[in-house]
């Protein structure tokens, strides 16, 4: 037997959640983007265009409930679809984080550059690749991609304490930078959070796919004797 | 691992659940006893077809036990090796070996009738006999050669209370048990069953033939009956051995292909067989 009708539904439910990842995943870039080359109207693009994710979202979210309340999905497909929401809430703030971005880059564009931007756009394109790779793994069905991206998120870690750190002199070295210094903050801490939404996907990933619970390090804890 | 909002770092939050809240019957204290029913390679043919291979398996006490998979995979089969109701059929050969609480039930020296005392059944289709609703409930411990009006008296209220249907009938106790609704009826042969005080309790698709709210009522009632007795249901509704049972068992041709704690078999199967089946991409 069959389930082509359910197996379609399923099939619908990845598409959007892939067509939802490469926007997010765009709005990011842009958002980025617009701070490298001090883009006003793409920043606005990027605030105005956000309604489109949301409304991306509540489709998720109905689709989720319609097949659990008529197809009592079970196992695979029961990690799959209650995954898919949560995968959809991750990717929905990923795309407020583009959207806060937006917001700072505006403000920094009146006022001449503090500093050349050497870790912020490195961040980004760590955190760019995350979300890829997440939802690659997502498609493919790939634990191990998956695994893969849960480790880089330190890295973007790292990078934004380096940031915090390297802004702080500037701070205190000249009250005048403040303003400017913060929204640089500001921002390295959307791409922190960003790296760890992909790294919430990838960790529902790996429950879809091995149904085990990766989250807050019970992987190893479990492996413990 | 990736939350680490610098507003959550809380290590106790007040979010964490004190006092759980109880279902109205708890699941009784069955932890640690021995299995109820212990299977040892069991197998089974009829003439040349050897329907059973090899079936190892532990039911516990007082849980309720389902048994699944596609028809023809042997369930049925193997639940009535329990209380010896394959004896029935001509050209049946079983081997290895079954105990019902330590008791070898194919050896030669075992009372047929004692087994079936221990283990009771409830079928697919309601079977009240021609008789008054006291006297279907009593029946066993009439033909046990039990005459005392007030031991039976007790046994049918307590019978018919113990499968939730004694508020429904107590006043037309004399009236026959054939004039009672679907779900009436097979709560009747479920008080029947359990008036003999017996161990197990064998159910062969028992809402099968019911209502979605009988169908409830029966499944409220078996999170009552495991208080007391060890439960084994055959059901071909998967959501229905999601929702009652302890344990799964998943048969395939005559194999015992996956068998553990039902919210894992339901959330994480092993076998892809089993994963397979339950998710309705059999074939």
């Amino acid at each position: 037997m069959e389930r082509h009708h359910f197996e379609a539904e399923l099939q619908n439910l990845r598409n959007q959640l892939l067509t939802m990842g490469g926007l997010v995943e765009e709005r990011v870039h842009r958002a980025v983007q617009a701070l490298m080359h001090r883009n006003e109207e793409e920043a606005q693009r990027v605030i105005a265009t956000d309604k489109e994710i949301n409304d991306l979202q509540m489709d998720v979210d109905n689709r989720c409930l319609r097949l659990l309340a008529t197809q009592t999905p079970l196992a695979v497909d029961l990690r799959l679809i209650t995954s898919a929401m949560k995968i959809n809430a991750d990717l929905e703030r990923i795309g407020d984080q583009a959207v806060n971005i937006a917001e700072s880059v505006l403000v920094l564009i009146p006022q001449p550059p503090l500093k050349p931007l050497i870790d912020v756009p490195r961040m980004a394109a760590i955190a760019e690749k995350m979300i890829r790779d997440a939802l690659d793994a997502f498609v493919k069905k790939d634990a191990e991609q998956a695994r893969d991206v849960l480790r880089r998120d330190d890295e973007v870690d790292e990078l934004k304490d380096q940031v915090f750190r390297e802004l702080l002199t500037y701070m205190m070295a000249d009250p005048g930078t403040i303003q400017r210094a913060l929204s640089l903050i500001l921002i390295s801490r959307n791409l922190e959070r960003i790296a760890d939404h992909a790294t919430n996907i990838a960790e529902d990933v790996i429950f879809i796919t091995e149904a085990k619970d990766v989250r807050h390090h019970a992987e190893q804890q479990e492996a413990k004797p | 691992m990736a939350n680490h909002d610098m507003n959550t770092t809380a290590p106790d939050t007040g979010l964490r659940i004190k006092t759980e809240v109880k279902a109205p019957t708890t699941p009784s204290p069955a932890a640690g006893s021995p299995p109820d029913i212990v299977c040892r390679s069991v197998n089974l043919s009829y003439g040349d077809n050897h329907t059973l291979h090899d079936i190892t398996m532990d039911i516990d006490d007082r849980r309720v036990t389902a048994f699944i998979g596609p028809s023809g995979c042997g369930k049925s089969t193997l639940l009535r090796c329990f209380n010896r109701m394959n004896d029935l059929i001509d050209n049946v050969r079983i081997w290895g070996e079954i105990q019902v609480k330590g008791l070898d039930i194919n050896a030669h020296t075992t009372d047929v009738i004692e087994v079936r005392r221990r283990v009771g059944m409830v079928f697919q289709k309601s079977n009240p006999f021609p008789k008054s609703i006291y006297e279907n409930v009593i029946y066993g411990l009439r033909i046990a050669g039990i005459n005392d009006k007030a031991t039976l008296d007790e046994a049918c209220e307590r019978s018919l209370k113990g499968a939730a249907l004694w508020d429904e009938v107590k006043d037309r106790l004399g009236e026959s048990g054939l004039g009672l609704s679907g779900g009436q009826m097979q709560r009747l042969c479920i008080a029947r069953a359990i008036a003999v005080e017996p161990e197990i309790v064998l159910m062969d698709e028992p809402c099968s033939a019911l209502d979605p709210i009988a169908t409830l009522k029966i499944e409220e009632l078996m999170y009552q009956l495991k208080e007391k007795y060890t439960i084994v249901i055959v059901t071909h509704n998967l959501q229905q051995a999601a929702r009652v049972s302890d344990k799964t068992a998943f048969f395939w041709l005559g194999r015992l292909v996956e068998f553990g704690p039902t919210a894992e078999m339901f959330t994480a199967p092993r076998d892809k067989l089993t994963e397979d089946y339950i998710t309705g991409r059999f074939g």
